[in-house]
């Protein structure tokens, strides 16, 4: 009888081990940031790229449109390569740019935005990468988009391509 | 005479009071950054990291401390942009239930056995 009842616990215990192995098996062992969770704009003090003036978060998204934060900086080759479809999409009428200028130097950034063009309507300094953590980015490239509403609904991480400009517009439409 | 004495001595005790909590600081500040994960880095703490993301949670996490919130405060505010992962030490919710309470289980059970067993020699 106790044998029998051991025997059931240790059976048990193995369907138990079984179980969350088996469902272990699904999930991913690599970290992938999630893209879509919605989340509040951050509340932040930062100074303008070219007025040389601080601006509270409160105006710098003041209009009732779509946003696009964008975080980048000179140094940063993938950056280079999107700035072709981040001036494309400055040309949309309902979104607004808003560039974020990651840990760089201010007359390389300048020199990258006039060789380059400024798709953004107003550049903001994060010098030490802190207002980058406040929109909880990774890095550079890195793209925020934002609904009127004022709240963050997408995050794309890393470059942005043709396929992301197309969602973000089909969002936006 | 007397009376700058005094003050001198005020002055001395008020400036160790000042690196001992500037150190409190610094001890709260590595605790903390110990239990971050660096997400941009291959098993390393943000403590250990020297990358940008790193450099930048350390700052944050410096000026957050200066603004006079706990751990638990930080920790959240990390979770809140990062998510779970980014904090190693995991918080005790509907989704780590299991992993929280099963080693107390099994010490239970264990116990139980044991005891049984125990009682069953004598």
């Amino acid at each position: 009888m106790k044998n029998k009842l051991n025997l059931i616990i240790i059976f048990i215990f193995l369907i138990f081990c079984f179980i969350i192995f088996y469902k272990g098996l699904d999930k991913p062992n690599t970290y992938a940031p999630k893209t879509n969770i919605e989340k509040n704009l951050p509340i932040f003090k930062a100074k303008d790229f070219i007025l040389d003036t601080y601006f509270d978060s409160e105006n710098v998204f003041t209009e009732e449109s779509y946003y696009i934060v964008n975080i980048w900086a000179s140094w940063c080759v993938p950056c280079r390569k999107e700035h072709s479809l981040l001036m494309e999409l400055s040309n949309n009428q309902s979104i607004k740019l808003i560039g974020l200028n990651y840990r760089d130097n201010l007359n390389n950034a300048k020199k990258f935005i006039n060789e380059l063009g400024n798709p953004y309507t107003q550049i903001l300094i994060d010098k030490d990468g802190t207002l980058a953590v406040e929109f909880g980015a990774y890095g550079v490239p890195e793209t925020f988009l934002i609904d009127k509403n004022k709240r963050i609904i997408k995050k794309f991480v890393g470059p942005i391509n043709k396929k992301i400009v197309e969602e973000i517009k089909l969002i936006i439409k | 005479m007397k009376t700058l004495k005094i003050y001198l001595i005020i002055l001395v005790l008020m400036g160790f009071s000042h690196l001992k909590s500037d150190e409190k600081k610094n001890e709260l500040k590595n605790s903390i950054l110990k239990n971050i994960r660096c997400l941009i880095c291959q098993g390393q703490s943000v403590y250990d990291s020297e990358s940008d993301f790193a450099s930048s949670i350390k700052l944050i996490v410096s000026k957050k401390i200066n603004e006079g919130m706990s751990d638990d405060q930080i920790n959240d505010f990390l979770r809140e942009k990062y998510g779970d992962w980014i904090i190693y030490e995991p918080k005790l919710d509907k989704n780590t239930y299991v992993l929280w309470l099963l080693p107390l289980l099994l010490f239970l059970v264990g116990g139980a056995i044991m005891r049984k067993n125990l009682n069953f020699r004598k």
